[in-house]
């Protein structure tokens, strides 16, 4: 297992939502990979579609940056439609 | 309970005022209920903790498909079988999850399950006892996986984030499990004969204490459960879930029309709850110890599958190789 390469697995529940991740497999190469997901992820028709990526391929924001990369967003609140407030009688908006 | 006597290697939960900063702020996180991800820093306990507890449990989902495998050929109808195979492949599925859950926090999937063909790493004591007639599967789904569920819901809320994940995707699957062997039983009172009804009795008869077992010491007899309680990597007493689990279960036994071999069973109209007899927990140390009546057995049956599935795994590498090769050519 341990020459094997870990692959994440993301999985597509309906056509028309976006793929998200699921977890994780190990295999030999990616279309290995795609059929180890398909038995683990999707037993009971969860997919119509599996996207693989080697883990090594992703670059993750790190947890010490979160402040300085998120927090920015915070105080922003006028990017929210429930920021503005219209009178009753424009109705729904 | 698929986790049993975890140690933690604490001497005692320590009070906020004595830890480090950066511990502190890990256990505020903690008593927030925010998730700890694999990038977070955390306590080198807490680590070792987690990964021997997801091992084990990993290991159980595994070993666990043994005692069921045993009646795949001999399952009395077609439809029987399929239910059985979908059950064991879940069981695989359950398996796997947990060791990629485990494979964050870097530990090694080749090293831990070593360690448990070596006796180093624990699965359940439940595993090492025997299916001896076709009810045994009815049983396992009914009891066993019931007592997974008890222990396995409270879990989808741990505080390591992909175990509290991979806790969500079995609870899921655990419900068609316990269904599907109750099933089997409730088919067998009310279908069978004498001697089909008389199965039923005899496996409840044999697996009702060893499920009892599963959920652990009881909590005097339980030295890790204070940390693993404050690191929320356990979130109920080893008695609390025990009573919980006999609570529901009663009820469903009566509707089967079976009884447990317990005659100090009955019901305390004050409480609510069932009270029941001592369990001996002689019993139990020596399974754990590796003196149930089918550890060598499991561990052995492991390592072959390992051994044998090992060309398996050769040619796998050897097409991908292969294949890379034809598309640089």
């Amino acid at each position: 297992m341990a020459d094997w390469t870990l692959f994440e697995v993301f999985v597509r529940s309906k056509h028309g939502l976006n793929h998200k991740h699921v977890g994780s497999v190990h295999a030999a190469d990616a279309e290995m990979a795609i059929e180890n997901a398909r038995d683990l992820y999707t037993r009971r028709s969860e997919g119509v579609s599996i996207w693989v990526v080697p883990s090594t391929a992703i670059t993750a924001t790190a947890s010490d940056e979160k402040e300085a990369l998120f927090d920015a967003a915070d105080d922003k609140v006028y990017r929210h439609a429930s920021f503005y407030e219209l009178p009753d009688e424009v109705g729904h908006m | 309970m698929y986790a049993q006597m975890v140690e933690t290697g604490s001497k005692g939960v320590r009070d906020l005022e004595s830890m480090s900063e950066q511990e502190r702020a890990f256990q505020q996180r903690i008593d927030a209920d925010i998730k700890i991800e694999p990038k977070n820093w955390m306590p080198e306990a807490y680590r070792k903790t987690l990964i021997r507890q997801i091992s084990q449990h990993a290991h159980s989902e595994i070993v666990g498909m043994l005692p069921e495998g045993n009646w795949v050929t001999r399952a009395p109808s077609l439809k029987r079988k399929l239910q059985l195979m979908a059950k064991i492949q879940d069981e695989a599925g359950h398996g796997l999850y947990l060791y990629s859950a485990m494979e964050t926090l870097g530990a090694d999937r080749d090293e831990e399950v070593q360690k448990m063909h070596e006796g180093k790493a624990k699965y359940s004591s439940i595993f090492n006892y025997p299916t001896l007639n076709w009810a045994d599967m009815g049983t396992i789904g009914w009891l066993v996986d019931g007592a997974a569920i008890v222990n396995q819901v409270p879990l989808q809320r741990t505080s390591y984030g992909p175990y509290a994940r991979a806790m969500i995707r079995v609870c899921k699957e655990e419900s068609f499990h316990q269904r599907q062997g109750y099933e089997i039983l409730l088919h067998m009172m009310r279908e069978g004969n004498e001697a089909q009804k008389a199965m039923v009795q005899d496996s409840i008869n044999r697996f009702w204490w060893p499920v009892l077992m599963m959920f652990g010491p009881s909590d005097a007899n339980s030295p890790n459960s204070a940390q693993s309680m404050a690191w929320k990597i356990k979130r109920h007493s080893n008695d609390e879930l025990r009573q919980r689990f006999i609570d529901q279960t009663i009820p469903q036994l009566q509707i089967l029309g079976c009884t447990v071999p317990d005659p100090d069973l009955r019901y305390n109209e004050e409480t609510g709850h069932w009270e029941f007899g001592e369990i001996d927990w002689s019993e139990f140390y020596e399974v754990l110890k590796g003196n149930g009546p089918c550890n060598k057995e499991r561990v052995a049956q492991r390592k072959k599958a390992i051994d044998e599935g090992a060309w398996v795994r050769e040619a796998a590498v050897a097409y991908a190789n292969k294949k890379q090769q034809r598309k640089a050519a």
